[in-house]
């Protein structure tokens, strides 16, 4: 069984059927445009995204097999006032999840304290390399995707943080550029904020996370390769940053620097947008087999040679099982009462908790403590009976490696689907930005389930995406 | 700039460059297959082609027979073939793809559709059935290719190394194809000045878009010693050694302003020659040796690029 759908809050309607205020423009558009015109531009989206090359990889397919992410030619639209909770609440944990980062990295008086469990640090993302190593600004995750989904009116709930590579955020430029050009009549109608500057404001957070002392610092964008999924997003960035796209090849250690292979010789650099996982950043420090990385980097970066952003160890705050601690944080480091919620969460390392997931699996959504992209997950209304108890079986085997939150009622967006336009399940990602100031870009990134009734909307397992509109105050 | 990046621009161009030039080898020898009472059977007039590629061995253990399907399945579209059409478009694209945050956006565009184009009209029977419409469309996307980098690339050494790349392929291919044309040609013009004669040495002509360039120029039969020369040292033929040359040693001197002082020599060495030649000391030497020896320097040359700039080793940073 699916989540049925109808009992959904839906982002257009309310449960009456009534069009909302935001949507009402919107909604008539929608009304006198003819679904033959409808397919005809969601077919001409898909061509022209094909042909910039807006692709990803699925691993496991073919190595350089391209698929394309679907877009939906409905927005999602949120109100200025909405926008408002949403981004004060993301800015506001971004803060607290930094000082924590910064805190379990020096301190640990949030341990001390006693809010987090003695033996804490034994989570597999903790790095002891971190510890006592301060970096500029005190900022570890410079970028940070929070994915919040809707429940009804006023109900946010944070699902998760994103502080290690976050990705996405070409996208949302790229679905918004898809819109204006397909539909601009609608943005003559509409006062929508704008994001084409988040380069801009990143490219000026990376340059003020250089080192004390560097003048005119070398940022450069550090990716995986052309075969990495999100390989379009790295050139995409780099490129609307006017900075180089380096692989580990391209990069070594001489001394207590990094330098480029560049034409004229080596060139030094100050400050490197990772968007390679801690674990194959340098084979000297971490995976030895790793071929991506850059020997001697996490050494050089230690001795304060070098900015990596994200940080090395961000994963401490952003895993599963530290998530349920986040709102104390923002109690302990902020004095705050925190603005958006969490999804209530059980352990399945805690006795009580266990068992009650294990009485209830059926209803809940189990998910790996390190997993992520949709992968190692059970939606318990939705699977069969062999999956839940295989599941059962995992969760007994190593509790703790999971944990589970109920199953909720995502809200719906209209998406252009084979039948029509139709509901379906909706989340949202916007990108908090950390340098000087802690900022947000006016947009997100808006997943949506493409099949009916599913909860899933992780691009490897099928989801699209929407172009999300900020509206202005006076709409 | 990155030596990874610029060696990625270096080699996009070289393969853009390298499947223009296997479709217009394609397209001539289709185009000569179509002549009456041609004077080679079909494996004499398809050979060729295959030669100038160097790719024979290849050719020889996958198809065997030199007939005219085989040929174009093999320089068109097999991906066995590292020489091919489709070969050099795929490897042209993937460099682009690696390195596209350092090209235009509209280059980058322009090149993926091709790829994509090519997909939706490449089909075997589609280019054994019209071979020269295929070789057209190659032809017009390298040109497009080209256009939109000139119109639209910032002109800082990215730049120059794409355009690096493009003539140094170049002056490559018409090598070649002169040389395996040449060769083959004499000692079969048993009829010199004769109908046939016309047609083959206006094919090479037609290959490299230089029939109007040489009726104009020289307003008189066409001779061989006359089109060797327009495409050995007339430095104003567009796909000439000479004008190849002329391209590659100013940009050298640009990207060689601190270092690679041998790559400065070698194709100063080069285009010297081909700048202060003359074609009877040529034709005395023998155009055949002549040609492989550019062919050999202008490879040496290539290696000197790739170790100076693109593949730095280790040991000299």
């Amino acid at each position: 069984m699916n989540m049925n759908i109808s009992n959904a809050y839906d982002e257009m309607r309310e449960s009456g059927g009534n069009v909302r205020d935001i949507y009402q423009t919107f909604a008539h558009w929608l009304q006198c445009t003819n679904i033959g015109k409808l397919n005809q531009k969601s077919r001409e989206a898909e061509l022209l995204f094909r042909r910039v090359g807006i692709t990803f990889n699925v691993y496991g397919e073919d190595a350089g097999a391209e698929r394309l992410i679907p877009f939906d030619i409905v927005p999602r639209i949120l109100s200025a006032a909405e926008w408002q909770v949403l981004s004060a609440g993301a800015i506001q944990r971004v803060r607290a999840l930094n000082a924590f980062l910064n805190d379990i990295y020096h301190g640990q008086e949030i341990i001390k304290a006693g809010i987090l469990p003695a033996d804490f640090l034994g989570n597999g993302m903790y790095r002891p390399e971190m510890q006592g190593i301060d970096v500029p600004g005190g900022i570890y995750a410079h970028i940070a995707g929070i994915d919040i989904v809707r429940t009804g009116e006023s109900q946010f709930y944070v699902l998760e943080d994103n502080l290690r590579t976050p990705s996405g955020v070409s996208y949302m430029m790229e679905d918004r550029k898809m819109m204006m050009r397909l539909f601009p009549e609608l943005f003559r109608r509409y006062s929508v904020a704008p994001v084409e500057h988040f380069p801009q404001v990143l490219l000026n957070n990376l340059r003020a996370t250089a080192q004390p002392g560097v003048s005119k610092p070398t940022v450069v964008l550090l990716t995986p390769g052309a075969y990495n999924s999100a390989y379009f997003e790295h050139a995409f960035l780099a490129h609307q940053m006017g900075i180089e796209l380096v692989e580990g090849q391209d990069l070594f250690v001489k001394g207590n620097a990094v330098f480029m292979r560049t034409t004229e010789g080596p060139q030094q650099v100050d400050v490197i947008y990772r968007r390679i996982d801690d674990d194959f950043l340098d084979p000297l420090a971490f995976r030895e087999d790793s071929m991506l990385g850059v020997p001697g980097l996490v050494s050089v970066y230690r001795n304060g040679g070098v900015t990596l952003a994200n940080a090395i160890g961000t994963g401490v705050a952003d895993d599963k099982s530290t998530y349920t601690y986040v709102p104390e944080m923002v109690h302990f480091y902020l004095g705050e009462e925190p603005i958006l919620s969490n999804v209530p969460t059980y352990k399945a390392s805690i006795a009580a908790d266990r068992k009650y997931i294990l009485a209830h699996l059926a209803e809940l959504v189990v998910k790996e403590v390190h997993g992520s992209g949709g992968y190692g997950m059970l939606v318990g209304p939705s699977a069969g009976k062999a999956q839940i108890e295989e599941f059962r079986a995992r969760i007994i085997a190593d509790p703790g490696n999971y944990i589970a939150q109920p199953t909720l009622a995502l809200s719906t967006c209209p998406t252009l689907v084979e039948q029509g336009i139709a509901p379906r399940h909706v989340d949202l990602r916007p990108f908090v930005l950390s340098g000087k100031t802690v900022t947000l870009i006016p947009g997100a990134l808006c997943r949506v389930a493409m099949r009916e009734g599913s909860l899933v909307v992780n691009s490897s397992q099928g989801g699209g995406t929407k172009d999300t509109w900020i509206l202005n105050d006076a709409q | 700039m990155l030596s990874r990046t610029a060696d990625h621009l270096y080699w996009m161009a070289r393969y853009i460059e390298r499947a223009e030039n296997m479709a217009r080898v394609l397209d001539v020898t289709n185009y000569m297959s179509l002549m009456p009472n041609a004077f080679h059977n079909e494996a004499g007039q398809w050979r060729p082609a295959v030669l100038i590629a160097d790719t024979t061995t290849a050719f020889e253990e996958y198809y065997g027979e030199y007939s005219a399907a085989n040929v174009i399945r093999f320089l068109a579209l097999d991906e066995r073939n590292p020489s091919s059409i489709v070969s050099a478009l795929k490897r042209a694209r993937e460099n682009a793809r690696a390195i596209r945050a350092a090209i235009s956006t509209e280059m980058w565009e322009n090149i993926n559709a091709m790829w994509i184009e090519f997909h939706s009209i490449a089909s075997e029977n589609s280019v054994l059935d019209k071979p020269e419409e295929f070789c057209d469309w190659v032809k017009s996307r390298s040109h497009l290719f080209r256009g939109v980098t000139y119109g639209t690339m910032l002109r800082d050494d990215a730049f120059n190394f794409v355009r690096l790349g493009t003539f140094m392929e170049r002056a490559d291919n018409t090598a070649r194809l002169l040389d395996v044309k040449y060769h083959l040609l004499l000692p079969s013009a048993a009829e010199v000045g004769g109908a046939m004669d016309y047609y083959e040495w206006s094919a090479i002509l037609r290959s490299v878009s230089a029939l109007g360039s040489y009726q104009k120029i020289f307003s008189d039969a066409i001779e061989s010693w006359r089109v060797a020369e327009l495409l050995v040292l007339r430095h104003d033929m567009p796909r000439s050694l000479h004008a190849c040359l002329d391209e590659v040693t100013p940009i050298l001197e640009q990207l060689c302003s601190t270092r690679g002082w041998e790559c400065l020599r070698l194709a100063g060495e080069l285009h010297a020659s081909l700048h202060y030649g003359r074609m009877e000391n040529i034709f005395q030497q023998g155009l055949h040796e002549f040609l492989q020896e550019f062919i050999e320097r202008n490879y040496a040359l290539g290696s000197e690029i790739q170790h100076t700039f693109l593949n730095v080793p280790d040991s000299t940073v």
